[in-house]
């Protein structure tokens, strides 16, 4: 475990003050969305499970800080957090997990398959690492078209050992592929710790593909940014792919239905030492020592969030549910007579 | 008119549409070497950064492909053995295919997936004898499989200008025929089945590899006073349904001759659809002539008892001929 424990000196922070304000607020509004995703799952207002992103918050953040509207990432099934990120609206996610028309997939995709590929979004993935080869195929179209763009892939530590993330690594490395390779390491897949599954940190397979590989504390938004920052300046300058990983931890459970269940790979006390580093708090903490804002300032940005989530669930509530003649609707650009075919005539 | 070879109307289907469209470009094992001819200069006429050739990774390079496709390119992915798709399963069922719905129409995924050599080839045992089209069919993916030059070129040019993914089977056997192939550049429609030969007392609906074979024992059964239809839907997914009854109701006898495994293969399909819409028009019953349920055992002798061979084709065409015994 590579992260660092001690929170009492923060270094000051280096991000303008109304950029500080926005990663504060995003932070906040990833958390709260999660939070009152559960809420709706338990109303049975959200069908099936969803897969929650809180503790993370920072990496999927300080990532997205440093990327551009044209830059293009994959995510996960834990995706909320990263699409919050990248710059998605949560009344447009709220609509899709309540399986509405006006969400962002019309309501045929829900949690694990969000994606608005207008703001460079190519989608939540229930597989895991099979993002990874996508984002590669997508910086080979920025190179090829000289554009400046990169592209970056997110997944856990549970997709180190899938082949096509390897595949992805290697083919990013001796193509030179504007890629930033972002590992969050939470330490399980599901219930099984990294340790039994790997004998090295994820960053350290990386200069066996050939490219640089760093670490560093995902509970910091602020050193999630700069190490993106860096590799994302190397990939838009040609300098090739980077392979980033961030520890981090999730406060809950793999999915939302793990509260019902008795487990025991995580102990109290292990979940309550990360909760004490809590990436928000320390955050919001830290720009009122370094004089950004206010306490007040802070409350302000909490009733924002608060104001955008009530606004996101009355617009998913509101919305109109999917006309089931049109359930086969999507599967083609080009439609043929019963192509796609229903199941009874 | 101009002959060219199967290989060479794929090749003339690559140059051109190339040509034609920059956002094509092609991907997969040694498609740059090109040694059976369907790539033959491609990287001269479009560069090495149009004419990947990638590391042993089918996986990684069909998700590629797709990340591709998102971002607005025209890939065609080369398979240079129809069972490589096993190893890319996730990435070609799991994401291209059902990306464009999952994500409400977002996105349009225009990918040709070449699969070469399809079917049996003789002595070519388990892993490199499979017709993997009822997979992809069940995963919905559009499906051809042309069996003549012509229809090589035409269906490979449709193929490459539609906007979803489709998997182009060609079909090993096939390859080394020639016919008339214009050399300019046109398309063929998908969704349109194709007589090729016209008969009066049986229709034989053969895929692929197997027109030719059809063919042939239609010849051989006009010599009996036999006349056999050979109706090839070229395009499986979609398929043309109307074009099947029409060519089964003509003729009220059916054989349907498809080298996949009998147990939900593409005739088990085909035969559901006649019984459901055909059924009044038949004669006899419909019988199937397919590959046996195992895989390709190597000894030609074995290889021979699993194929739906010429043998069989004309025995099952007797058979729905004189029904129990008596001309039907």
């Amino acid at each position: 475990m590579n992260a660092r424990v001690d929170t009492d000196r923060p270094t000051p922070i280096s991000i303008p003050a109304s950029r500080a304000a926005e990663l504060y607020k995003r932070m906040k509004l990833i958390r709260r969305f999660e939070e009152t995703v559960v809420t709706l799952v338990d109303n049975n207002e959200i069908a099936g499970v969803t897969h929650e992103y809180v503790g993370q918050e920072a990496v999927a953040v300080g990532v997205c800080a440093a990327l551009r509207d044209e830059d293009i990432i994959t995510s996960t099934h834990r995706g909320h957090g990263h699409i919050i990120a990248k710059g998605g609206e949560v009344r447009f996610m709220l609509a899709e997990l309540l399986g509405r028309t006006t969400g962002y997939n019309k309501g045929r995709g829900g949690s694990m398959h969000i994606a608005d590929v207008g703001l460079g979004i190519y989608g939540a993935n229930g597989i895991v690492g099979a993002g990874a080869p996508m984002a590669c195929g997508a910086a080979y179209r920025f190179k090829r078209a000289g554009w400046d763009r990169v592209a970056v892939p997110f997944f856990g530590d549970g997709a180190i050992n899938q082949g096509v993330l390897h595949e992805s690594l290697n083919m990013a490395a001796i193509w030179n592929l504007p890629v930033v390779f972002v590992c969050e390491n939470n330490m399980y897949a599901i219930t099984t710790p990294l340790s039994e599954v790997s004998k090295v940190q994820p960053h350290e397979r990386a200069p066996a593909y050939g490219m640089p590989g760093e670490v560093a504390d995902g509970m910091d938004v602020q050193a999630v940014y700069d190490a993106t920052y860096r590799a994302v300046e190397r990939a838009r300058t040609g300098g090739g792919p980077t392979f980033l990983e961030f520890t981090t931890y999730r406060y809950v459970g793999h999915y939302t239905a793990e509260r019902l269940m008795k487990t025991s790979y995580r102990t109290p006390e292990e979940i309550e030492l990360w909760r004490r580093r809590d990436a928000i708090e320390a955050w919001g903490r830290r720009m009122v020592a370094d004089g950004l804002w206010t306490m007040h300032e802070r409350d302000a940005a909490d009733r924002e969030v608060e104001s955008l989530l009530e606004e996101g669930v009355a617009f998913a509530r509101q919305s109109p549910a999917p006309d089931a003649a049109d359930a086969l609707k999507y599967m083609y650009d080009t439609t043929y007579p019963e192509t796609p075919a229903w199941g009874a005539e | 008119m101009r002959k060219l070879r199967y290989l060479q109307a794929m090749n003339e289907a690559y140059l051109q549409e190339m040509a034609r469209d920059e956002s094509i470009f092609i991907i997969g094992e040694d498609i740059r070497g090109g040694i059976r001819g369907e790539t033959k200069g491609l990287l001269e006429a479009f560069g090495p950064d149009r004419v990947i050739d990638t590391p042993i990774s089918e996986a990684g390079f069909v998700g590629f492909a797709t990340g591709a496709a998102m971002a607005g390119m025209r890939p065609i992915v080369q398979f240079q053995v129809p069972s490589l798709i096993y190893v890319a399963f996730d990435q070609i069922v799991n994401q291209a295919a059902k990306l464009p719905l999952m994500l409400g129409g977002q996105t349009r995924l225009p990918i040709t997936y070449t699969i070469m050599v399809a079917g049996s080839r003789g002595g070519q045992a388990g892993q490199h004898s499979d017709n993997p089209y009822p997979f992809l069919l069940h995963a919905g993916l559009k499906v051809v499989s042309p069996s003549t030059p012509y229809e090589a070129k035409g269906l490979m040019v449709t193929a490459i200008r539609e906007s979803d993914p489709v998997a182009f089977l060609a079909p090993a056997m096939v390859l080394g025929q020639r016919g008339d192939v214009p050399e300019e550049l046109y398309s063929i429609p998908f969704g349109k089945g194709d007589v090729k030969r016209e008969g009066t007392d049986v229709t034989v609906v053969a895929v692929g590899n197997l027109v030719p074979d059809a063919l042939a024992v239609a010849e051989q059964l006009a010599q009996e006073g036999i006349s056999v239809k050979v109706w090839d839907p070229r395009t499986l997914l979609p398929l043309d349904r109307e074009g099947l009854c029409d060519a089964v109701s003509s003729t009220g006898r059916v054989v349907l001759y498809d080298d996949s495994n009998r147990t939900c293969g593409f005739a088990a399909e085909l035969s559901a659809i006649i019984g459901e819409r055909a059924f009044g028009s038949l004669r006899a019953p419909i019988k199937r002539v397919t590959r046996a349920d195992i895989p390709m055992p190597f000894a030609t002798i074995l290889e021979q008892a699993v194929l739906p061979t010429r043998e069989r084709l004309a025995t099952a065409i007797r058979s729905v001929c004189f029904h129990n015994g008596v001309p039907a």
